[in-house]
């Protein structure tokens, strides 16, 4: 038979046997008060055609809950209504045909406390492909502040990574090393000094840079830190490579992080490709280990990028920070990768600020309140270069790391050249800005100022002045409010 | 050798004016400046030395650029650096670190290594500056 959620006729007893509409069932109530405690998310629904989006909503809130697709009289032995997830209101999307927007509400009762995997497995579990709906979108979620308190958080956080590196007053600045695959290790930790010598904070390793044939992990984390231990020696400051420990399992992942610890690093790098409870395992560690954690964000695009089916990266940024990473990447607006500004903005609040105000026009849906857990080291990483610093700033603020691959290893004078360029490049916008001076506008004239006395600005600046990725975004904000951003 | 440390250190020396215009943007956003100094500029050394206190309630930059000049006088020979700190909720840290002076001479760093089993290094990284014992670095500065 097939489950007609069509069906508008009178419903049976919420007890009789057989199939009943979900909203007839307790999953949609127009009149439920979320309680401060309860998670709450908010999906972008898009039910198949003749589905009432209504009961495509409840839907959503049984099949992520405590329904099955019939009635079971086992259902009576529980206080049924309390586990029960409720979707408490629907709206159609603006200016989009058959998408709608249902806020679900679900009981603290229904998640174990700290486990990310659990909340997962029943928010994003078996309802996004559930057939009556011909899409799903988990596009916001509220974590209710007694459920934030049972997580560890980010293993430092953004103001004891500054602490540590002894860096203050500006971004942090990067590389990814390039080329991602091929290089042996001596050739790669010659990268990694040459960055770090010229006057970058970070270098970093790419995501599937693991333990490969052309060089394994243990070969580049030795060369790597001798790099990185060259360079303190020669400018005098903290310096870094994100050593990644991504590897097949997790055994084999704390024996990369004991190595990376016994070298000295400041930090070590997971992907986002490792599993939720990997990554919980390895904040855990990281905290215990005084290690910094980044992460890479790699895979994500396969399910955050579309706009009707998914699950949006505020979501997944709202994860990584309970989660406990203390970088995680998220954007550029002027780079390569996707990244319309509202919704990067929105990124962006969700990982760095205490409280986070409800904000449709960053695609925001709902008031966070973090209650003081550390705030996530945005990364943005992609295709940018030292043209772009005063956009950057201007966009993006001080507490993010800026990591530039090909604009630093791609420099016609070399690495560290490179590495020069767009350190003083940083370093003049950031003077220029606390002297008062508008950035867009004069940023341009700032930079070719500090150019007049770096020569590896200037080339730089030759090379790149008039790079910009500029296509439109797939992922935008429906309301389009006029942010500052 | 040139230490980099603290924001500008990339930069051409900050005149008197621009370390005024970096004092003004510290005092509008509330944050007190401090000023500190060392002769030990080991990327791990935390804490330099301290000139007085916190300059809390000032409103206008010439009350530290004073203190910078007292500072630069007494000790010219160390590195003197400017801080700005935020106590806000959520920061209670340091906004701004940059070098105000910095000694004629920088006799930098050197890279010490440790040979370790595995071919694993134990590096350390040595300050040339505390080569002469710390009562000999500060008659250094007497003039």
């Amino acid at each position: 038979m097939s489950i007609d959620l069509t069906s508008t006729g009178s419903e049976p007893a919420r007890w009789d046997p057989g199939v009943h509409s979900y909203a007839s069932m307790g999953y949609y109530n127009a009149d439920y008060r979320p309680k401060d405690t309860d998670v709450l998310a908010v999906f972008r629904v898009t039910p198949q055609p003749g589905v009432d989006p209504v009961e495509a909503a409840a839907a959503v809130a049984g099949e992520s809950s405590t329904a099955t697709w019939t009635v079971v009289w086992t259902d009576r032995l529980t206080a049924n209504e309390h586990y029960q997830a409720k979707c408490y209101r629907v709206d159609p999307v603006p200016g989009r045909e058959g998408e709608y927007l249902a806020y679900v509400a679900y009981d603290l009762d229904l998640f174990e406390e700290g486990s990310i995997a659990n909340l997962t497995s029943s928010v994003i579990g078996n309802v996004f492909g559930f057939k009556p709906l011909k899409a799903l979108r988990l596009e916001d979620m509220r974590i209710p502040v007694a459920y934030v308190k049972t997580f560890q958080g980010p293993a430092h956080g953004i103001v004891m990574e500054r602490e540590v590196l002894n860096k203050f007053g500006r971004p942090l600045l990067g590389a990814t090393i390039k080329p991602k695959l091929g290089l042996s290790a001596r050739n790669y930790g010659r990268v990694v000094y040459e960055a770090c010598r010229g006057g970058l904070d970070f270098t970093k390793d790419d995501e599937n840079i693991n333990s490969q044939p052309f060089m394994r992990w243990r070969d580049r984390y030795l060369y790597a830190m001798e790099g990185v231990n060259r360079a303190m020696a020669q400018t005098g400051e903290i310096k870094g490579h994100y050593l990644n420990i991504t590897a097949a399992t997790v055994e084999e992942m704390y024996e990369r992080a004991e190595f990376a610890k016994e070298l000295g690093s400041v930090i070590v790098m997971i992907d986002l490709t490792i599993g939720y409870s990997a990554m919980q395992s390895l904040a855990r560690w990281a905290r215990n280990n005084s290690m910094l954690l980044h992460l890479h964000r790699a895979g994500h695009s396969t399910y955050t990028r579309q706009k009707t089916h998914g699950v949006s990266f505020r979501v997944i940024a709202k994860w990584c920070r309970l989660i406990g990473v203390d970088h995680l990447h998220a954007g550029t607006v002027v780079g390569k990768l996707e990244g319309d500004p509202a919704t990067t903005r929105g990124f962006y609040d969700t990982l760095r600020l205490d409280h986070v105000p409800a904000n449709h026009g960053n695609g925001i849906y709902f008031e966070q309140d973090w209650v003081s857990m550390p705030g996530v080291m945005p990364v943005a990483s992609g295709g940018i270069h030292a043209g772009q610093m005063h956009q950057l700033v201007d966009l993006l603020g001080e507490d993010v790391i800026l990591q530039f691959g090909g604009g630093t290893i791609g420099h016609p004078l070399g690495i560290a050249a490179g590495a020069e360029a767009n350190r003083v490049a940083l370093e003049a916008v950031i003077k220029a800005r606390n002297e008062g001076r508008n950035l867009l506008k004069e940023g341009p004239d700032v930079l070719r100022g500090a150019a007049r006395y770096c020569r590896p600005l200037e080339v730089a600046l030759e090379t790149w002045g008039d790079v910009t990725f500029d296509y439109a975004a797939t992922d935008a904000p429906d309301v389009v409010a006029t942010a500052n951003f | 050798m040139y230490l980099r440390h603290g924001s500008f250190s990339y930069l051409p020396e900050l005149t008197d004016d621009e370390i005024a215009a970096q004092i003004r943007y510290a005092l509008l956003n509330g944050w007190p400046v401090s000023l500190e100094y060392t002769d030990d500029p080991h990327p791990r050394n935390v804490y330099w030395e301290m000139w007085g206190l916190p300059m809390f309630d000032l409103t206008e930059p010439d009350g530290v650029l004073r203190e910078i000049d007292e500072c630069r006088a007494t000790f010219p020979g160390h590195y003197i650096r400017m801080l700005a700190y935020d106590a806000k909720l959520g920061r209670q840290t340091i906004m701004m670190s940059f070098i105000v002076h910095r000694p004629a001479r920088e006799p930098g760093f050197r890279l010490d290594r440790g040979e370790g089993s595995n071919r694993t290094q134990r590096y350390s990284v040595y300050s040339y500056a505390t080569e002469t014992p710390s009562g000999d670095r500060y008659r250094r500065d007497v003039r």
